[in-house]
């Protein structure tokens, strides 16, 4: 009995920790707690896996332990009955795994095809979803809605992602929502998922993606379906004109500086570019800089000014004239001028 | 043909620096391979402390974006490439002509060559440090991030012709060891009689032998990509990046049980002789370390689930690798299956091999867990996958490597390593390895993405990070117990005998450590442990000549193969072609016909010295 309990008490405290017990669900990308019917489906997966590799560990190990302590070499001991197997015994080992597996398979190969697309018959909508070094661009094709990093949704709809890259490979991840799927350049994939209540869920990209894949974050924001369809309007209205005399400078920087290559704004004819964000009502989103700073005055300022202290590598200071060169350079008034703007799209 | 054999001659009997650069010795091979691994297996837990010490804090700078992404790169690339394979290469050449009774591999110069050409490609894969752009896209490198237009650095120039010079190496040595273990077991040594690391080196081989082309195929299509402007990998003009995936992958997953067969195989060894029980289930252990091998070539997409490959793909490869764990499982139960009713030394190879059961049931019950596309999806490239591998890798191939180490370096040296020692070495790591690995489950499952080279506060990472750090650093500090021991014990260990743990197989019949020829006399073998059943069964496992054969070293008449410095020669040509592939196309020229040279000269070598006739 002694021998019983002396591997027996390390085990109960590994089952504890094993048992996810290091884990905070509160934690912001947490999949311990999911908060839609795709992440829940791969979550009641991972926790029926969870009980039976436990159940497994606890057994084996615990045989493992229980004959190292039983069979330890004592003093003066003799050859031990030399046994070369036991075909009965070594053909249950086999079989025994081989039907659990075969039953883990049923629940595997059907909740793969549930998370590969929404139920027919349910309440769905469409969105298309690229992938840039380092930020996405959101589009939703029924509405003609164009906007980056941060993703609206109705509660309670399943959303259909279709997703490509502008570059190299990207992964497409809501911890909260549903796991993740690739985003590959020249292909399109497709993923779904649903927000079961209003909230903020953060996504990030899952594959090294460059210098700054640990930055290339996204939101995506659940809202009840009047709060939606007016978020749909607003965004559908051209940009606000400047009202003040710092938003109407910074509306010229915008242009005299050469942001116009990149970026579009609609309602402003010249800034039409495509390279970066739409920032048409960027100064409506939660985040900047792909869901990496939030998006207050400070931060958007900082932004502007030196966008490599948060994103390293990022296109805009490699390519950007007013990074590279020096006659479109920005001053401490053009970075409130042009911050003052930036504010004003809302 | 005088002359000719004039030009051509061998050296006879160098001493010093230069006996080792023109060995063709097996076990002289093996300490190079062994010592060389071991350095580079030092230099990829640098690396992997320098990315912890990055990743104990929030937003800290120890460093920058671009040089975390080139240490994780060269981290893989290092402990794989470098440390993993050549070890496992280090106890094929010590122990199977050993194990099988034979006097030398079947090709020694072609075991010399395939040395040298690892440590050129060692090289050639570490040049980034010194030029200062090491590969940064992974040890994957998945294409389009690998494309010169997002690429330019030499770095992927270095990955692609330092992998594939290390795979001409692979592949020699492979082969090597396949004709060795075919032809040159004693008389009596049938297969079903043959040590199951000796299986499993086989099962390796093979497993070398096809996947290295499959790698190869893809490096190339690379290189072609990178220096002359082709479109395998472009986008734009249509390609399909996901070609690469499939290439690597078909290669990859193979390589997984290249690195964890032959642990396998020591384990196997290992258990036995300290539990004085033969292997349980021997015919078994042997079929499932084949089938493993052949199921290994039908899985490779598992590492593809979120590609979106569609439902189909992923369920067939779910299922496939699910059952991969059929034949793993089996291996685990026979080994416990031997450990009980044995009289169980807990000496520490023993101890290290133990450790690597228990650490590779958390890594393979992760791995089931993997298996499961659906929720995969939420686990792939997180630190979940991060914690699974080190548990299989470093908890698997690692600890079995230090148990083959404190179980055969009295067979190498003549010396034991000290067990205190040992046991410290054995607990630290234990104790680094669980901390280091273990809260990345934790982390994966709070949702960290891996290969981030920081994190901002507030996600709730933070105390495990630590906590991995610290792990990380109590293993490196046992890793330099380790070190100590080895020199230390090299020097002042007890002297072992030819057979301190009272081993079974034939390597423990001859002297510590063995003569250059190892066996005077080419035993004879009827049944398998047959050293074992000399000793305490029938008396009648193996007929081994009087001790009194082994008495005068010097002239001793066997025939042995003579230095030779043309695998050297041979590889250093292909070293200067990797560089001039990268820098030079002359100087690449030049490489290929001191290669062609080398084995021009290398065919008309005599088979012996002049003065042996």
């Amino acid at each position: 009995m002694m021998k019983r309990s002396l591997f027996k008490s390390p085990a109960i405290a590994i089952l504890g920790l094993l048992l996810a017990g290091g884990c905070n669900p509160d934690n912001p990308q947490s999949i311990l707690v999911a908060s839609g019917p795709v992440a829940q489906r791969q979550l009641d997966l991972f926790n029926l896996l969870l009980w039976a590799v436990t159940i497994i560990f606890v057994l084996v190990c615990g045989w493992l332990v229980y004959t190292v302590i039983r069979y330890r070499r004592k003093p003066g001991q003799g050859i031990p009955e030399q046994v070369h197997g036991n075909t009965k015994l070594e053909i249950t080992w086999t079989v025994i795994p081989a039907l659990l597996l075969a039953a883990v398979a049923v629940p595997t190969v059907a909740a793969q095809f549930y998370i590969t697309e929404p139920p027919a018959g349910s309440d769905q909508m469409r969105i298309e979803v690229t992938g840039h070094q380092w930020w996405w661009s959101v589009v939703y094709p029924d509405s003609g809605v164009v906007t980056a990093n941060e993703i609206r949704v109705p509660v309670g709809k399943a959303v259909v992602v279709d997703l490509t890259a502008e570059d190299v490979i990207h992964s497409f991840w809501i911890p909260k929502l549903a796991g993740k799927i690739d985003v590959v350049p020249g292909k399109t994939t497709s993923m779904w998922f649903q927000a079961d209540e209003p909230g903020e869920y953060l996504g990030q990209c899952a594959e090294f993606c460059g210098e700054s894949h640990a930055w290339m974050k996204f939101r995506v924001i659940a809202q009840s379906p009047e709060e939606y369809e007016a978020w749909t309007q607003a965004q559908l209205a051209d940009a606000p004109q400047p009202a003040t005399e710092a938003e109407t400078t910074g509306a010229q920087l915008f242009i005299t500086k050469a942001c116009i290559a990149c970026h579009k704004i609609e309602g402003v004819p010249a800034a039409a570019g495509v390279i970066g964000p739409n920032l048409t009502h960027v100064a409506s989103r939660t985040a900047i800089a792909a869901g990496v700073l939030d998006n207050t005055e400070e931060n958007v300022r900082a932004w502007i000014k030196d966008p490599s202290e948060f994103k390293p590598g990022n296109i805009m200071n490699r390519d950007g004239l007013a990074y590279t060169n020096p006659q479109f350079a920005l001053n401490e008034d053009d970075l409130n001028n042009l911050t003052a703007y930036i504010l004003s799209l809302k | 043909m005088a002359t000719i054999a004039g030009v051509f001659s061998r050296p006879t009997r160098p001493t010093g620096i230069w006996a080792w650069i023109s060995t063709v010795d097996h076990k002289k091979i093996g300490a190079l391979y062994g010592v060389t691994a071991f350095v580079f297996f030092l230099v990829g837990g640098l690396e992997a402390l320098i990315m912890r010490l990055q990743l104990a804090r929030a937003e800290h700078g120890i460093v920058s974006a671009e040089v975390f992404s080139q240490l994780f790169t060269m981290h893989a690339l290092t402990m794989i490439f470098l440390a993993i394979m050549p070890l496992s290469a280090a106890f094929f050449n010590l122990v199977v002509p050993l194990m099988i009774g034979a006097r030398d591999v079947a090709f020694p110069r072609l075991n010399a060559f395939s040395y040298w050409v690892f440590l050129l490609g060692a090289f050639i894969l570490q040049t980034g440090w010194i030029v200062g752009s090491s590969p940064n896209t992974g040890w994957f490198a998945y294409a389009p991030l690998t494309a010169e237009s997002f690429n330019p650095s030499k770095g992927m120039d270095f990955y692609v012709v330092g992998l594939g010079v290390l795979g001409v190496s692979s592949v020699a040595a492979a082969l090597n060891f396949i004709i060795t273990i075919i032809n040159m077991r004693a008389p009596g040594m049938t297969l079903m009689r043959l040590p199951v690391f000796i299986w499993m080196t086989l099962v390796t081989s093979f497993l070398l032998v096809t996947a290295m082309p499959v790698i190869t195929v893809g490096l190339i299509e690379l290189y072609m990509d990178r220096t002359f402007g082709m479109n395998f990998f472009n986008v734009d003009a249509g390609a399909d990046v996901i070609l690469w995936q499939h290439l690597f992958w078909v290669f990859g997953h193979p390589e997984v049980y290249i690195l964890i067969l032959p642990a396998m195989g020591i384990i196997s060894e290992v258990l036995p002789t300290f539990s004085r029980k033969p292997l349980y289930g021997y015919p078994v252990v042997v079929l499932s370390g084949i089938t493993i091998g052949f199921m290994g070539w039908a899985v490779w997409s598992h590492h593809m689930f979120t590609v979106g490959l569609g439902p189909i793909a992923n369920s067939v490869f779910a299922i496939t690798t699910m059952f991969i764990a059929v034949p793993t499982g089996i291996k685990i139960f026979n080994w416990i299956g031997t450990l009980w009713g044995g009289s169980v030394d807990l000496k520490t190879a023993p101890l290290f091999a133990i450790g690597f059961i228990f650490l590779f049931i958390v890594g393979g019950l992760s791995g089931v867990m993997h298996a499961i596309s659906p929720s995969d999806a939420q686990q792939q490239d997180t630190y979940f996958i991060v914690a699974h591998i080190h548990y299989v890798l470093f908890g698997g191939s690692i600890m079995a490597v230090f148990a083959g180490i404190y179980y055969w370096f009295p067979k190498a040296t003549g010396r034991l390593l000290s067990e205190r020692v040992g046991k410290w070495h054995f607990w630290l790591t234990m104790l680094g390895m669980n901390l280091a690995f273990y809260p990345m489950h934790f982390l994966g499952l709070d949702g960290m993405v891996r290969r981030n080279y920081t994190y901002p506060e507030g996600m709730g990472w933070d105390f495990w990070n630590m906590v991995s750090t610290i792990g990380a650093f109590i293993l490196g500090f046992a890793t330099l117990i380790f070190v100590h021991n080895f020199f230390r014990s090299l020097r002042k260990g007890e002297i072992s005998g030819d057979d301190p743990w009272d081993g079974r197989t034939l390597e423990w019949s001859i002297p510590s450590p063995p003569p250059e020829y190892n066996f005077a006399v080419i035993p004879t073998v009827h049944g398998r442990d047959a050293f074992w059943e000399q000793k305490h069964g029938s008396g009648h496992g193996v007929h081994a000549p009087a001790g009194g054969a082994y008495d005068h070293d010097e002239g001793h008449g066997i025939h042995m193969p003579s230095p030779s410095i043309l695998p050297l020669i041979t590889s250093l040509g292909l070293g200067i072609a990797g560089y001039g592939l990268v820098y030079s196309f002359p100087v690449a020229i030049l490489g290929a016909a001191i290669t062609m040279f080398g084995t021009y000269a290398w065919s008309m070598e005599p088979a012996t010295a002049p003065d042996e006739h």
